[in-house]
C-alpha cells in the first residue's frame, strides 16, 4: 500500500482537501491521515476512488457525502447530513452521529459507534447502515430499500412510511411510525443479520434483533379508500 | 438559517476573559448569518432598587445626555450614562416599570434593548465581525453571554429585527427558526398587554415568554408551555440573570450543540462555534433532545432539565 499522506485542516482548507482527494484517482489503494478537523463541513466529499481516508477531530455537515468505493473513518463525532447519499465504499463513525445520518444512501456501509440522532436513513434507497447505540425520531422515514440495524433503542415513529427496506431493533421502540410493522424474523433475515454485523464489526447474537418493514398498506392504491381521495 | 451562541462560565475566575471568549463563538456563526448581528452580555449588576438600561435611537448623533437629564429631572436620581457605538448604556437608582413607562411616554423614538439589572445587549445590521468589533465585545467581562448571527426570513433587516429580544428584566431571547402562527399570537399577547416593536416573529417569542413569566410561570414552565402555543422551527436560547435555557421544538430540524466542562457550559447552532473553547477536547458534548428543557441556573448551575420527548403531542 502506498505511504500515508497527512493533510492537516489548521493549514488546508476544506476545499484543498477535498482536491486533492479528488485527484487521487486509480484502483491502486491509498491513505489519507487529516488532522485537526475542528466541526469543518463538507470534508472528504464526492471520493471516487478505494481510499483509506481517516479523519481526526470532530467532522461538521455533509461529511463522506456521496461517498464512493472509500473507506472514510472519523475518530469523533459528526453533524448533520452524514454520508448523504453514499454509493458504496464504507463510511464509520467513531463518536455520535447528528440527524439525517445516511439520508438518501444507495449503497456501501454506514457504521455509527455512538447513538444517530432524528432521522437516521431517511429516504435510505440501499445503505445499509448500523448503530450501535440508539437512534432518534423518525428514523427510516420514507425508507426505499436498502438495511437499517440499531443496537441500541429507537425514537419514536420509527420506518414512518417506509417503502421496502427492513429494519432490525434490537432495544427498545418508542413507537412504529405509520404502515411500519414487525416482521418475522427468518433464519434467512438471520443469517444476513448475522453477516452484516460481522461487516460492522458488532459482536452481537442476531437472535436478540426484532425485524420491521413494511406492512404495504399505504403505498398501494386502495379501491375500497377511492372516497378518500 | 441563522447562528446562535450561548456561553456561561462556571469557574468565576474566566470571568474577565468572558468577551474573548465568546466573540470568536459568534464570528464562527458568520456563514450562518451574515446580516444582522447580537448579543446579551450578563456583567457588573447594579443594586436592588436600581436599574441598568440598554437604549438605542435611529439617528447616531443622537444626544444621550439629553435623555440622562430628562431622567435626572424626572426620577430625582443620578443617571450614569455612557454611548456605546449607536446604543447607550445608562444606569439609575430609580423602579425600573417606572422608567420604562417614563421613555415610552416622553421619548417614544428610543428604543429600550435591554432592562434589569445584569444584562446588556448590543445588536446592530451588519456582519458579525464588525458588529462586534464596534461594541468592543471583545473586551468584555461578564459571567455570560448569548449571541446571534441573523439571516432573516420573515422580517426586515432592521436594528429593531435584530436578536436578542428582551421584554421582561434580565431576560432575552435568541432563535433558530421561523414561527408560523406569530401573527395571532401577536394580537393574543397584544391584548394581554404587550406592546410590540417590530413585526419580527422571534419578538412575539420573547413577549410570550414575557407574559407567561409576569401570569407566575417559571421559566422551566413558561419554555414547556411554549411547546404547545407556538407553531414552527425554532431552537431558543434564553439568557436569565444567573443562568441560561435551551429549546428545541419537537421536529427538531434546527440545529443544536451543547458542551460542558467544569468551567463553562456552551451551546450553539454547530459544533465549530464552541471548538475554539479551553479544554474543549475533555468536555461533555451531547446533542440537546427535541421537546425538551434545559436551564442552567445559579451558582452551582447544575444543569435540570425535563420534556415530554420527541414528537409529543403538547398540550
Amino acid at each position: 500500500m502506498a505511504p500515508e499522506r497527512v493533510f492537516d485542516l489548521s493549514a488546508h482548507t476544506m476545499r484543498e482537501l477535498n482536491q486533492a482527494l479528488h485527484d487521487m484517482t486509480g484502483d491502486a489503494p491509498q491513505r489519507v491521515k487529516v488532522v485537526n478537523a475542528q466541526g469543518d463541513h463538507a470534508l472528504a466529499v464526492g471520493i471516487d476512488a478505494p481510499l483509506e481516508v481517516e479523519i481526526h477531530g470532530h467532522v461538521g455537515y455533509y461529511c463522506a457525502g456521496m461517498n464512493k468505493h472509500a473507506r472514510v473513518t472519523v475518530h469523533g463525532n459528526a453533524a448533520t447530513g452524514l454520508a448523504e447519499n453514499i454509493m458504496s465504499g464504507v463510511v464509520r463513525v467513531k463518536g455520535n452521529a447528528s440527524q439525517s445520518a445516511a439520508a438518501t444512501g444507495r449503497g456501501g456501509l454506514v457504521v455509527i459507534e455512538g447513538d444517530a440522532s432524528a432521522r437516521c436513513g431517511i429516504s435510505m434507497k440501499g445503505v445499509d447502515i448500523v448503530v450501535h447505540g440508539a437512534v432518534g425520531h423518525m428514523s427510516a422515514f420514507m425508507a426505499q430499500k436498502g438495511r437499517l440495524v440499531v443496537c441500541g433503542d429507537a425514537g419514536a415513529a420509527l420506518g414512518d412510511s417506509i417503502y421496502e427496506a427492513e429494519l432490525y431493533v434490537r432495544g427498545r421502540i418508542a413507537d412504529l411510525g405509520a404502515d411500519c410493522e414487525e416482521k418475522e424474523m427468518t433464519p434467512e433475515h438471520r443469517a444476513a443479520l448475522a453477516a452484516l454485523l460481522r461487516d460492522a464489526a458488532v459482536d452481537l447474537d442476531p437472535g436478540d434483533f426484532r425485524r420491521f418493514g413494511s406492512a404495504r398498506k399505504l403505498y398501494h392504491f386502495n379501491i375500497d379508500h377511492a372516497d378518500a381521495y | 438559517m441563522c447562528g446562535i451562541v450561548g456561553l456561561f462560565l462556571k469557574n468565576r475566575a474566566l470571568e474577565p476573559r468572558l468577551g474573548e471568549l465568546f466573540q470568536p463563538m459568534l464570528l464562527e456563526m458568520t456563514q450562518r448569518g451574515p446580516d444582522s448581528t447580537g448579543f446579551a452580555i450578563y456583567r457588573d449588576p447594579v443594586p436592588a432598587g436600581s436599574v441598568k438600561l440598554v437604549l438605542q435611537h435611529p439617528s447616531p448623533e443622537f444626544d444621550w445626555s439629553h435623555v440622562a437629564a430628562l431622567l435626572t429631572d424626572a426620577f430625582k436620581a443620578d443617571v450614569d450614562h455612557r454611548r456605546v457605538h449607536t446604543h447607550c448604556l445608562l444606569t439609575l437608582a430609580a423602579p425600573e416599570a417606572a422608567v420604562r413607562r417614563y421613555l415610552g411616554e416622553h421619548l417614544p423614538r428610543v428604543a429600550i434593548v435591554s432592562a434589569g439589572r445584569h444584562i446588556e445587549i448590543y445588536k446592530e445590521v451588519g456582519l458579525p465581525i464588525e458588529v462586534a468589533e464596534a461594541f468592543d465585545l471583545k473586551s468584555m467581562r461578564g459571567s455570560h453571554a448569548i449571541g446571534h448571527t441573523r439571516m432573516a426570513t420573515e422580517s426586515a433587516v432592521t436594528t429593531a429585527g435584530s436578536h436578542p429580544f428582551s421584554t421582561g428584566s434580565d431576560l432575552c431571547l435568541v432563535h433558530n427558526g421561523s414561527l408560523s402562527n406569530h401573527n395571532r399570537l401577536r394580537r393574543k399577547l397584544q391584548k394581554a398587554g404587550a406592546v410590540f416593536s417590530s413585526e419580527n416573529d422571534t419578538e412575539v417569542a420573547a413577549q410570550y415568554f414575557d407574559v407567561q413569566m409576569r401570569q407566575g410561570a417559571s421559566l422551566e414552565q413558561a419554555l414547556r408551555n411554549a411547546l404547545a402555543d407556538l407553531d414552527g422551527f425554532y431552537t431558543f436560547t434564553v439568557g436569565t440573570s444567573d443562568g441560561f435555557a435551551v429549546l428545541r421544538d419537537p421536529i427538531a430540524c434546527k440545529p443544536a450543540v451543547m458542551a460542558e466542562t467544569d468551567d463553562w457550559v456552551a451551546m450553539a447552532s454547530e459544533y465549530r462555534a464552541i471548538a475554539s473553547l479551553p479544554g474543549v477536547e475533555g468536555a461533555r458534548l451531547w446533542e440537546p433532545e427535541p421537546a425538551t428543557v434545559y436551564v442552567w441556573e445559579g451558582a452551582g448551575a447544575t444543569g435540570t432539565l425535563s420534556g415530554s420527548g420527541p414528537l409529543a403531542k403538547a398540550g
